[in-house]
């Protein structure tokens, strides 16, 4: 009899299928305070005066706060600290915060936060970036002395005699729209003073506790023990639960701390989409030499992303674009230049994807074009060009410490979907009907976590009990999806325990060592590594304490079905005699694991180095219609493969990829931040149109499994890979159906033209 | 004024009356599943059931509701705390992830097995539309609305047989 397929597992589904779980807004506190953030209609000025007389003579207002206030640094960044938590000389975008209102109700903050008056002379909005670029540009930070955050290169072979080795080039300009992360809880805080001790107690939504406390304990002027971030169920954060959800955090902190009393700030959803960091609207310029036979000779490519006011983390989003320049392609010849740039628009920082969803829209866009030129199909360009076991990269890292499975997920999915056979039967403009149909694909391959972005550690702790109940934690953030489930089933594998004895403690800033963000698709191989590394250091403790009683030495002894086992069947102790025992021995069933990423290394002159410790690889196709008369696209069908490494809790790797395929289907086709002049007017989710039921097709997932040796669990990374190329791989299927490419995000169809023969081949 | 709010009798101070329901609901009665995601009644996160019927209650006020039935996602699970089997539905199926769009979720979906107990996959999607839901992609959620369904079914059928018949 087969076994059924375990049930998804979640700690946390009871509470929140049964509305029982707490987000920061449904805590409740006595005595607490409503905070609301005041703004100014300015894009670009500098600050004479803030006026907040108006605003404090409302009845029920307790304080204005402003930068004034700021008893510590009122500049935060994790790179540089330009971002102002409260604007002091200038306003530098639309979402600029000029002062907080504290008031006995919310609806008395929000009133007196409208007449917050802010006196300031206008200045000249720099809103195009490659115009930000250019000498004598107004300057968004005038003591950086231009607008370019940073730049990367990649100097690779020679180009010019890469492009002379060409027999085709293929040369165009692409341009990414600005999207946001729509979390569907919004930011937000409670800051509550312990009377005990004085320590400011945050609670909040966010990715990060470590870093927001940073920065609040920065913003207070106070030292990081007096701060203490507790772990709160989360609505989601996708990159975007970082910088402003911190800021949101330091003011609510601030207020709390200058009146003793609970604060609570919940930002409203305008607020939110007004204020809150952005994905980088990217330009990109590509060029790329094919020979006849089919091989990539050259790349070269310019690409501008606009950080918006403040420098966030666009120099980190745009090195991972500068690596992943090319895709999962051999190129032995590149020559890359790569630009973050100030402007007076929205803030744009880290979102699912981190720099990749942009240059896989142009890549596979590119390979399909220039395959189309040499007379092959796309995929056999593909797999003429793609990344082997023992490629090396365009950085010069050679991927030889893990399964490269790049042509195995491609199958994977042509296989699946069948897409020889329906790539023949797509519609390339011609239809007798009103529908054009249409498949495309696209893959790509990811560096897993920071790689040398940054310092990149992580640390674990299991507290067994005496009573053999086990508390675990971890310095990752459950951000809704799924962590501390996955922490607590590596926790159980790897114990021999049942899972029921696990209990994953609430998190805390004052508990756990400070490992770092909850970002970069780094939770399970970095998390889980130290879990694992933990659950390793307390069995060796275990197996010592033991091993005399059950006749073996310390490394015979096993852990399986809740018994530690020695050689023979029958010796063996149950886990919790054993805990009770070692209690009785005075000896500590505790550990701490730390998993540190293996050695990266990068040089910026060159932009060579082994970039990324590990790699994982996706593909993903879709099939859809695209209405003749109204150019209205319907996704039919969607496949995605990936290798995950090694999947600890597979329906949430699903989810995972169901979701991050959603989320790039919103990016292809509907989703953009509009603010004309400067000024966002794309402000709830009515407007800004994230994918509905309806939007969607069916999906299906093909999980890939390549254990990776460098990570101690095998796993390696899902959440972000999910959600970078169904973009592409629709604008691939769009070309299918139309015979029309897009280099632009969103794209927007509208009737199509009747076409006598498209420059890549018709039927 | 009363409300009757999973199964129990709510006498409504004067004072309220004004008031959103979502407030009234989360602060009043501190039945917090319901969220406030968008103030507009966009996104489905406050859907709560009135006389079975989903409602989005962001953007209504508690006097509008006098005397109605009202269902929140409290009220599902059973006394015991045993998971509703839609509930459990969603647990096993991988429906969850941050959690805020659930309660709506599980509501909208309960308001329409109730009324449509043979659903197609189409028919569901078509369902929770309203919902909006940033993490799943909304695939498994649809696999948990349709695993539930025979629950439904077995339901309807035992009505069926208890209902008096009428000629």
């Amino acid at each position: 009899m087969s076994q059924p397929e375990p049930k998804c597992w979640r700690n946390d589904a009871y509470a929140k299928v049964t509305g029982m779980a707490k987000f920061t807004d449904d805590l409740k506190f006595a005595k607490v305070l409503h905070a609301a953030p005041a703004y100014s209609d300015f894009v670009h000025a500098r600050i004479d005066s803030i006026d907040t007389s108006a605003a404090e003579q409302v009845p029920g207002v307790i304080r204005v706060l402003t930068a004034k206030d700021v008893p510590g640094v009122n500049r935060f960044g994790q790179i540089v600290r330009d971002y102002r938590i409260f604007a002091d000389d200038k306003i530098r975008y639309h979402g600029d915060v000029v002062a907080v209102v504290v008031a006995e109700t919310r609806e008395i903050a929000i009133h007196a936060a409208q007449l917050v008056k802010v006196n300031a002379e206008p200045l000249p909005a720099v809103l195009d970036p490659e115009a930000a670029m250019l000498p004598g540009s107004p300057l968004v930070h005038e003591n950086h002395g231009s607008n370019i955050v940073n730049t990367h290169v990649i100097r690779r072979g020679n180009v010019d005699e890469g492009f002379n080795q060409a027999d085709i080039v293929i040369e165009e300009k692409f341009q990414t729209q600005t999207i946001e992360h729509a979390y569907m809880e919004t930011e937000a805080a409670i800051c509550v003073p312990r009377s005990t001790d004085g320590v400011i107690e945050v609670y909040g939504s966010m990715q990060h506790p470590f870093s927001t406390r940073r920065f609040v304990a920065a913003c207070l002027g106070v030292a990081l023990s007096e701060i203490e971030v507790i772990g709160t169920p989360m609505g989601g954060g996708f990159g975007g639960k970082d910088d402003t959800a911190a800021i949101v955090c330091a003011r609510t902190a601030l207020a709390s701390k200058l009146l003793g009393r609970p604060v609570k700030m919940v930002y409203r959803r305008d607020w939110s989409m007004r204020e809150s960091y952005k994905r980088h609207p990217y330009r990109v310029h590509y060029k790329l030499g094919v020979t006849r036979a089919g091989r990539i000779t050259a790349v070269q490519c310019r690409i501008v992303a606009d950080g918006g006011a403040y420098c966030s983390v666009t120099p980190w989003v745009t090195w991972r674009s500068t690596v992943q320049c090319c895709g999962p392609y051999v190129v032995e010849n590149v020559h890359c230049d790569t630009f973050g740039v100030y402007t007076n628009n929205i803030v744009a920082g880290a979102m699912r994807g981190f720099g990749s969803p942009q240059m896989n829209f142009v890549i596979e866009q590119v390979v399909e074009m220039a395959a189309a030129k040499v007379g092959i199909s796309g995929i056999e360009f593909r797999r003429r060009n793609m990344v082997r076991q023992g490629s090396v990269t365009i950085t010069g890292q050679k991927l030889d410490g893990h399964k490269v499975a790049m042509e195995q997920a491609l199958d994977t999915v042509l296989r699946e979907i069948d897409y020889e056979k329906k790539l023949a039967s797509s519609s390339r403009g011609k239809t007798d009907g009103d529908e054009l149909y249409g498949i495309g694909v696209a893959m790509s391959y990811r560096g897993v976590s920071l790689g040398a972005e940054g310092t990149d550690f992580c640390a674990a702790i299991i507290n067994a009990q005496a009573d053999g109940s086990i508390f675990l934690e971890t310095g990752i953030h459950e951000n809704g999806q799924g962590s501390e489930s996955a922490m607590m089933l590596i926790c159980a594998e790897e114990l021999g325990v049942d899972l029921n004895r696990i209990r994953y403690r609430r998190s805390s800033t004052s508990n756990i060592p400070d490992s770092g963000t909850t970002v970069a698709s780094r939770g399970t191989i970095m998390g889980g590594g130290a879990v694992t590394l933990a659950a390793r250091e307390l069995k060796k403790k275990i197996a010592a304490a033991f091993c005399e009683k059950l006749g073996c030495v310390a490394e015979e002894v096993r852990f399986k079905d809740n018994f530690i086992c020695g050689k023979s069947a029958t010796d063996r102790i149950a886990f919790a005699d054993a805990m009770r025992q070692m209690w009785a021995m005075q000896k500590f069933p505790f550990a701490l694991g730390t998993f540190k990423a293996p050695r990266v290394s990068w040089d910026e002159h060159t932009g060579q180095g082994d970039a990324y410790f590990t790699w994982v690889y996706c593909c993903q196709a879709v099939e859809l219609t695209v209405n003749k008369k109204s150019g209205k696209v319907k996704l039919l069908n969607a496949v995605a493969a990936h290798d995950v490494g090694r999947a600890i809790n597979p329906d949430m790797v699903r989810g995972q990829i169901y979701g991050g395929m959603a989320m790039s289907a919103g990016y292809a086709l509907h989703e953009e931040v509009k603010a004309p002049g400067g000024k966002m007017t794309t402000l709830n989710l009515n407007t800004y149109r994230i994918p509905r039921s309806m939007d969607m097709p069916e999906m299906k997932v093909i999980i890939i499994e390549n254990p990776d040796p460098l990570s101690p669990t095998g796993a390696k990374a899902i959440g972000e890979p999910a959600n970078e190329i169904l973009a592409p791989a629709i604008a691939n299927a769009i070309f299918n159906a139309t015979g029309q490419r897009h280099f632009s995000l969103p794209i927007k169809l509208g009737a199509i033209p009747e076409i006598t023969c498209c420059e890549e081949g018709c039927k | 004024m009363k409300l009757f709010v999973n199964g129990k009798e709510i006498e409504v101070p004067a004072s309220a009356m004004e008031k959103r329901i979502v407030e009234f609901l989360r602060e009043d009665l501190d039945l917090t599943g319901a969220k406030n995601a968008c103030d507009i009644g966009a996104c489905g996160a406050c859907t709560i059931l009135v006389n079975d019927e989903p409602n989005r209650i962001c953007v209504k006020l508690v006097k509008n509701f006098g005397g109605q039935r009202i269902l929140t996602i409290e009220g599902m699970a059973a006394p015991d705390g045993t998971l509703h089997p839609l509930q459990q539905a969603f647990v096993d199926c991988g429906a969850i992830q941050c959690g805020y769009c659930t309660p709506g979720m599980v509501l909208t979906a309960h308001a329409f097995l109730l009324k449509n107990p043979h659903p197609t996959r189409e028919q569901i999607r078509q369902a929770i539309f309203k919902n909006l839901c940033r993490c799943t992609g909304y695939q498994q959620i649809i696999d948990a609305v349709e695993q539930a369904a025979p629950h439904y079914q077995k339901q309807a059928e035992a009505q069926k047989e208890t209902a008096p018949v009428t000629s």
